[in-house]
This record gives structure tokens, sequence and C-alpha cells, in this order.
């Protein structure tokens, strides 16, 4: 065993391990991504139903209605331009509340509802997603006042 | 004024750390014994120092002091006394307190028991320790002071967010920052050797506790931090692959890898340039960890304070420290002599191989971690990536490491005979089938690739047991023999079957929960039950109650198994009125093979509640296991040989790499 | 000479990553600094009742655009910045002589009579706003404070 061979082994090693890596990830991003789109970008151009979604918005006020036994619930989601109906089963999160952000991951269905498997509020109340804020930004909604300094009291 | 205090001594702390990191790296450069010997009282007068700053803060949280707006902003007179002090940490300036804390402390204990390091590897570790601080200091000291006073002095505090407010989390931070910052360690002795152009195994001997320690604070404090997030969220789950996650599970990763090459070298002075620069990338990642959760770069669900000036400021520090120390190894690292040679199957080739997976396991987490900011910059469009991508990526990785993890140890060093190794796991292969096939028997079917999953990790309990069974001739020798040889079997020793074994536990609890956990949403009155996984929860009712900070509903469950009672399950709904915001307190009784566990929702207004139910099958096996790896990490440091501050005692008596005898011999299986 | 390369490659790869940090910290991509959407927008409709146990009159829409620049500043008594800025503001309304019309957001009326009773009050009309408010303006978080033109648009 001279020094050329180990580290010959060790080189075609290191390929070989990082080489599988490499094609799992390649086949892994392909298909496992969530696509984070907004209301009004979902209704513009509807996405493939297979296609995993991230949605998010502000509830809007007045829309949540829970099901007779409690365990659904349907809300709309809006960028302040457009909303989307979406369908939820289990329990909120804590901080789900209406007129806050949401992020609601899922697919669009055929009637162009959205059927979440999972709904994220932040664990700080006045933290917004950052993707919440792109979103409304781009629907032309967001806004910063002169003079204020809305800085985030997260802990 | 005792803020004030804090503030001075603070700044006190940067002009020591200044001269800490000078005068001694000038002296190490000019062989100027004297400055050198700076190192020592500086790194001592900075722990203090520090201590007295963090001190202060600690002081004006008890007293509940609200002209400090840090007080303010993460407390409230009517706090428990244990979350005004552990408010302390639980915000963003506190927290970098409490790193620059643990940062000085580490340094300390280098100048107060490495006496018998050479003098100007000692001056060096100690000066670039100092540079680190001097990074932390003013970053603390410019962009995020906790001794601000606001005037006028509200009232009261806004609390602390009341997730925090919790046992678990309120331990996890210190926990998570020794480990970060102990590889510091690594990091300084890598740096101070490349500018050396030394490295043999004294400095590996050095290196080993050092990474030792700080990986079996990150072990306790990721293992904390997810059994945290798994009673406290409510969701089931204990992890979720979020970035504030992974970025403490690269560490881990990496350093996991550089405590197996730092052996390596150690015992055969093999793999140095290697284990130089994972020592580098180990502590970048920590750094980087700090920076992505302080800097909003990446959208997790754990909130942090932040704020894009203070992520510059660490963005040019990241610059500074991971750029400057890659580029000293890019242009030092090819003056380091290569080592000991070896054949690809033997310890050695064994410990390569650990280390190519577990690198190439943190660079899949990395990829998964950074790539919706890579897509975003490149094309704008947002992305995440969520579990199923780590489910393909890493958890693939992981198999086969988990496997070739039972042969490791049972090779011998230089050169190893393969199929000695596979006779010997004869025993670890029936571990697997009855591993297996009580997993068969239990689940009915079940996916096969669980079932298969579960064979491998009983393959890896059992193969670590074997080798220190044969160690120790367990049943081969007299019972008191054996006895005999495991107290002279050296600590590490141990330790290492600990840890894998406990690996081997996590494991098995990661599979049970991913795949054979069930959950149930259903809407109970009181009287009324669910069933699930052959227990009956039924619920008792629900009343209302007023802790010392919040108001809460808590439901009584009571389970029932074939009729008997096994438990009362009490969630809470909380509701914190100072910050408006609700928690979830989740029921859990564990029969140590599952967990039961319980959360409540809302009520429907006409006396029913949501009541969501989860059976968690091996959920408490994966604290165990940890809890095993955190145990391993400090039977191996209470070696005598590795431990910290005694290991020069030996270097002085051998600086050449081969394997010493006497009563404190290697754990090699060679011998 | 191609181990040479070898040993830079870490320090290569580690730039590329931190080019791409250093554009996700890139201004625009920092929600606290973008442009206002609402800049030049007519304000929403909205009619806030006054604060209970407060003298100054809540407002509504048709309060503002009545050829006078108005300031509306969003506060809370639970929210620090707002009691940092609120000197600032104070002396501002003062020396300038512009109405300072105060929405009381996510509070307690007593709470927010005894705050402003402590630290002076400068508003000559406040409306409490229960959170819908907020949703409508787009605040984030408070403090936040808009200027609006005689007309009643956001400048």
């Amino acid at each position: 065993m001279t020094r050329k061979h180990r580290r010959l082994y060790i080189l075609v090693a290191a390929l070989l391990v990082f080489g599988g890596a490499a094609a799992l990830v390649l086949a892994a991003l392909d298909e496992n991504l969530d696509h984070f789109r907004s209301p009004s970008q979902l209704i513009a151009e509807p996405p493939p139903l297979d296609r995993g979604i991230r949605l998010g918005g502000l509830v809007e006020e007045g829309t949540v209605q829970r099901s007779e036994d409690g365990l659904s619930v349907v809300f709309r989601v809006t960028d302040l331009s457009e909303s989307v109906a979406v369908a939820y089963t289990g329990i909120l999160p804590d901080l789900f509340r209406e007129g806050q952000g949401v992020v609601t991951t899922g697919n669009l269905q055929s009637d162009g509802t959205f059927a979440a498997r999972e709904v994220l509020a932040k664990h700080d109340e006045n933290y917004m997603p950052r993707e919440v804020v792109d979103a409304l930004k781009a629907s032309g909604q967001w806004h910063d006042g002169e003079g204020g300094h809305s800085e985030g009291m997260t802990q | 004024m005792i803020a004030e205090l804090g503030h001075f001594a603070l700044i006190l702390a940067l002009l020591t750390a200044v001269i800490q990191g000078s005068l001694p790296m000038l002296g190490a450069a000019r062989g100027r014994a004297d400055w050198m010997a700076v190192a020592q009282p500086a790194a001592i007068l900075q722990v203090v120092l520090v201590a007295l700053s963090f001190a202060a803060l600690t002081y004006v949280y008890v007293v509940s002091d609200f002209t400090v707006i840090n007080v303010v902003e993460n407390s409230h007179s009517a706090k428990p006394m244990l979350y005004k002090v552990t408010g302390v940490w639980g915000n963003h300036e506190g927290s970098m307190l409490l790193w620059i804390l643990i940062l000085a402390l580490f340094g300390s204990m280098v100048a107060l028991f490495g006496g018998n390091l050479p003098p100007s590897l000692k001056a060096r570790v100690l000066g670039v320790q100092a540079w680190i601080g001097i990074g932390f200091l003013l970053f603390t000291l410019l962009t995020s002071n906790p001794f601000l006073r606001v005037f006028p002095a509200p009232p009261d505090g806004r609390d602390l967010n009341p997730l925090l407010q919790d046992p678990g989390l309120a331990f996890h931070p210190p926990l998570l920052y020794a480990g970060y910052v102990g590889f510091s360690m690594a990091f300084s002795f890598a740096i101070a050797a490349l500018i050396e152009g030394k490295l043999d195994a004294a400095w590996a001997r050095w290196v080993r506790p050092w990474t030792l320690l700080a990986w079996a604070f990150l072990t306790a404090g990721i293992a904390l931090g997810s059994w945290w997030a798994y009673y406290e969220l409510g969701w089931g789950g204990w992890w979720f692959w979020d970035p504030v996650e992974n970025v403490s599970f690269m560490p881990w990763l990496l350093g996991t890898a550089l405590l197996h090459s730092a052996i390596v070298v150690e015992k055969r002075d093999a793999l140095k340039v290697w284990t130089v620069l994972l020592a580098i990338l180990t502590f970048s990642l920590s750094l980087m960890g700090t920076f992505i959760v302080r800097s909003g770069l990446l959208t997790s669900v754990h909130a942090f304070a932040t704020d894009p000036e203070r992520g510059f400021f660490i963005l040019v520090l990241l610059l500074i420290t991971i750029g400057g120390s890659l580029l000293l190894f890019a242009l030092r690292a090819p003056v380091l002599k290569p080592g000991g040679l070896f054949s690809p199957i033997s310890r050695e080739g064994g410990m390569v191989i650990n280390n190519l997976f577990l690198a190439a396991a943190c660079a899949t987490v990395f990829l998964g971690t950074l790539y919706p900011l890579f897509l975003e910059a490149v094309n704008g469009s947002k992305v995440s990536v969520g579990p199923p991508f780590f489910n393909a990526t890493f958890v693939p990785l992981m198999v086969p490491l988990i496997f070739l993890m039972a042969l490791g140890p049972l090779m011998p060093w230089k050169r190893a005979d393969l199929a000695g190794v596979f006779s010997r796991l004869k025993l670890a292969g029936l571990g697997a089938v009855i591993a297996a096939g009580i997993t068969l028997y239990l689940e009915q079917g079940g996916p096969i690739l669980a079932v298969a999953a579960m064979g491998l990790v009983g393959w890896l309990f059992v193969a670590s047991l074997v080798e220190w069974s044969d160690r120790i001739k367990l049943f081969r020798a007299p019972l008191g023999d054996s006895w005999r040889r495991a107290r002279n079997l050296p600590r590490s020793a141990h330790g290492m079957t600990l840890a894998h074994a406990g690996m081997a536990v996590a494991a098995a609890g990661m599979i049970g929960a991913s795949v054979w956990n069930l959950e149930e949403v259903r809407n109970l009155q009181p009287g009324e039950s669910m069933e699930v996984a052959g227990y009956s929860y039924r619920l008792d009712g629900v009343e209302q109650l007023e802790g010392p900070n919040y108001l809460a509903d808590r439901a009584s469950l009571t389970v029932t198994r074939d009729g008997e009672e096994i438990a009362v399950l009490t969630p809470e709904k909380r509701l914190y009125p100072v910050q408006n915001m609700p928690t979830t307190e989740a029921g859990i009784h564990t029969t140590w093979v599952s967990d039961l566990y319980a959360v409540i929702g809302d009520s429907d207004g006409r006396g029913g509640w949501t009541v969501r139910i989860f059976h968690e099958p091996l959920v408490p096996w994966i604290w165990l296991g940890s809890l095993l790896m955190v145990l391993g990490g400090f039977v191996s440091l209470s070696d005598r040989r590795l431990r910290i501050g005694a290991p020069n005692r030996q270097a002085k008596a051998k600086a050449a790499p081969e394997p010493e005898s006497g009563p404190g011999g290697h754990p090699a299986a060679a011998e | 000479m191609t181990q040479r390369l070898l040993f830079l490659l870490p320090v290569l790869l580690f730039v590329v990553v931190a080019g791409y940090f250093l554009w996700g910290l890139s201004p625009d991509r920092d929600p606290q600094a973008l442009p206002s959407g609402m800049i030049d927008n007519p304000t929403p409709n909205f009619d806030l009742p006054p604060v209970p146990g407060l003298e100054q009159p809540g407002f509504a829409s048709a309060d503002l655009g009545q050829g006078e620049v108005v300031m509306v500043n969003f506060f809370a008594s639970w929210c620090v910045p707002c009691r940092a800025e609120h000197p600032f503001l104070t002396e501002l309304a003062e020396e300038t002589g512009v109405p300072l019309y105060g929405i009381n957001h996510r509070d307690k009326p007593e709470d927010a009579a005894a705050w402003l009773e402590e630290l002076g009050n400068p508003y000559s009309r406040i409306g409490a706003d229960s959170g819908r408010g907020a949703v409508e303006w787009g605040v984030s978080g408070v403090p936040e404070t808009f200027i609006l033109d005689g007309e009643g648009r956001i400048r």
C-alpha cells in the first residue's frame, strides 16, 4: 500500500459517496419542493394539481367557518387583492386568528379550492412570515408608513 | 448603575481581548516568552470581566429593572423566578452575552489547564480564541447591547414569549451554545497548528477532549430542543427539518466526523489535513448557524429577532473568520507532512468511510437548507424544502453508515481482515434477525423497509455490545475476571460502546416514531371516548384554572386498555394575557415503548372539545438513546488519558504515534 | 499544482455561499425597507370608534382628506418602541402644528388611557382598532405612522 494507492482509494471512495449523495439530492429536489404562491399568483397561473404549494397570506376576516364536529375548518386566505378558499382538517395552530398571517401547505383542487395538510402561524404575533410580506408586496398591498419603524419585537 | 457596570465590564473585556489577541501572537512569531506569557492572565481576566457583565444582566432581570429596555421586552414582574433568570438568554442580546461568556470560559480553561502545552502553541490558541471573542464582543456592543436604558421607564415588561417559559427550553440554549462554542477550541487549535506549520499526535491529544466535550453538549442541546418541540408545540413531531434545527444539526454531523478523525491523527498520525479542515468547517457551521438564525435569511417556524443590520455585521464576521481561516488552510495545509499508511480495510479506513458519509450527509442537509435561498437568487421563485427531501437524501446515507458502524470498532489499525470481522459479528446478525422478527410480529406486516431498518438497528446494537463483551471476555472467562477486565478497560472504550449503542437506541426510536405513529382527531363531549391503537381515551371534563401568569383550560382524559386504567392525561390550552398569546401543553404518558400523547383544541361552544390523540411508538427511545450518547461522551472524557488538562503527562512521555503500553493502553482492538 | 487547487476549493466554495448570503441580506429582500405600496393611494375605508374613557373622538375615512395634512400613528400601550417614539411625535405635532391622529391598536381602553396619562396625549383624535384597521392599512407592527395629504392620500 503506497501513499499513491491510498490517495486513489480515498478519492474513489469519496467520489462514490458524494456522487451517490448528489444523485439522491438531484432526484429529490425535483419532486419534493413546495412552491410558495400568493392567492393572486395561484389564481393567475393555476399550478398542476399534484404540485406541493405553500399558500401564504392573511386569514380573511369573517371567513373562518368550522364544521359541525369542529374538526374541519374552511377559511379564505387573502393577499388583499385576491383570495382563495382553504379547507383543513385538524387542530389549528395556537396563533391562528382572523387577520393574521398564515402559511398553509397543500395542493390546489380541481374546483379551485385549496386543500391544506398543514397550517402554520408564526410563534410571534407581531411577526409576519417573510414570504407573506413578499406576497403582499407583489400584490401592491404592502407599505411602510413614513417614519414608522416596525422593528419586530421577537424573542 | 448595575447595568452600566455590566456595560463597562464588557468594554473592558473587549480591550483585554485585543491585548490577548495581539501580544501573544506577536510573541509567538518572534519567540518572545514574556509576550506569550501575557495570554494566560489575559484569558482569565477576560472570563472574570465577561462573567461580571453577565451577572449584571442577570441582576437587572432578577430585580425586574424596567429601565433596561432588554428587561422590558423580555420579562415581566409576575414571571416566575426561574424564567426571570433564564429570560436573560431567552432573547437575542442576552444570548449573545451567554455565547461570549462560554467562549471566555473555554479560553480560560486552556489558560488554566494548558500548563504543559508548548508555549507558542498555547499563546496562539489563546490568541485565536481572543480574535473570535473580539468579533462577538464588537457585535454585541455595537449592534446588540443588552444594557441600553429606556426613558421613561414603563410600569411593567412585555414578558418572555410564553413558549420559552418552559424548563426544557430554558436550558436548551446554554447547552447548545456550549456545543457550538466548544468547537471553537478545535478551531483555534487548528488555526494555531496551521500558523505553526506543525501538527502531531500531541496536538490531536489536546483537540480530542475539547471536541468530545463540545459534541456531548451539542448532542444534549439538540436532544433537549427536540424534546421541547415534541411536548410543547403539540404537533406530535420531534424533528421538522426546519432551517433553525438544521443549522444546529450540521455542526453535529461534522463534529461527529471530527471526533473520529482526530482519533486517527492521535493514534496513527494520518488524515491530518482533513482533520484540520473538519475542525475549521465544524466551527464555521456553528457560526453560520448563529448567522442564519439571527439574520432572517431563511424562513423558519421558530422566530428569532431578525434584523438585517445585525445580519450584515455577522456576515462580515463570517467572511473574516471562515474566509480567513479557509484561506490560511489553502496556503498552509500543504506544509503539513502526510502521516502513516494504512490499508483500506482497517480501523483508519473505517474512519475514512465514516467521515465521508457524515460529510456527505452534512452536505445534503446544507443543500436542502439553503436551496430556497439559492433558487430565489437565481430565478426569483420561492420554494421550501420539506421533510420529504431530507427523508429521500439524508436517510439513505445513514443506512450504510449504521451498517458499517458495527464493523469499525472491530477492525484493528493498519490492516484488518474482513472475514474475521464478520465472523465476530455472527451474534449481531442474529440480533438483526431478532429485531426484524419482533417488529414483523408486533406490527403484523407494515412497510418491509421499516422492518429491515429495525433489523439494521438491532445489528448495530448487538455489534456494539459484542465488541465490548469480547474485550472483557464476558461469559468466556469467570465473571470476576470479566469484571476486573472491565475495570481495567479504558473509560473511552466504555464511552464508545455507550455512544454507539445509544445511537442504535435513538435510531430505533426515530424509525418507530416516523413509521408507526398514529394520529386521530375527534370532537368529544365530556364522557365520550375515542379509541387509538388499542387504548381508549375518555374525556372526563375540561376545567378552567389560573396559573401565575396565564389562564388555562385543562382537559382530563382517562386512558384505559381492556378496561384497565392506565393513566390520566391533562393537556392544557393556556393563554398568556401579557402577550395575548395562547400555547398548548400536551398531556403525555410514557409506557417506555410508546408515548400516549393528547392535545386539546377549541371548544365547539356546545360543550364539545376537539381532542387530538397521537400514539407515538418508541419515541421515548430517542431521548433515551441521546442520553446514552451524551453519557458515552462524558464517560470517555473521564478517561484519564483524555481528561482535560491532564493529557500532557502522557504527551510528554510520548511524542511518537506508536501505541503506548502500560495500564492505560490504547483501546485499539489490535492489542 | 492540482493539489494546490484542491486546497483552495473550500475557500472558493465558501466565497460562493457567502455571495448568496450577501444577496439574501440585500435591502430589496428586506421587508422593513420595502417602499410602501400604499403611497399615493387613498386610505382604506374605515370608521373607528373612540377609545372608551378618552375625550378625543374617534375618526373615519371621511374625516381625512378635508384639505389638511394629517399624521396617523398606530400605537399601543404594550409596545415598547411606541414609548420610545412618543416624545418625538409629541414634539413633531407641536412644532409643525400638523394634527396627529392616533389609532390605538389591540389595546385595553384603561391601559391606553393610563399610558396617555403618563406620557402626555398629543393626539387630536384617537380611534380604537381591534385589529381589522391594521390589516386594512397594511400595518405589520406598531408603531407605524402615515402622512396623508389634503386629499386623504398616503404620502
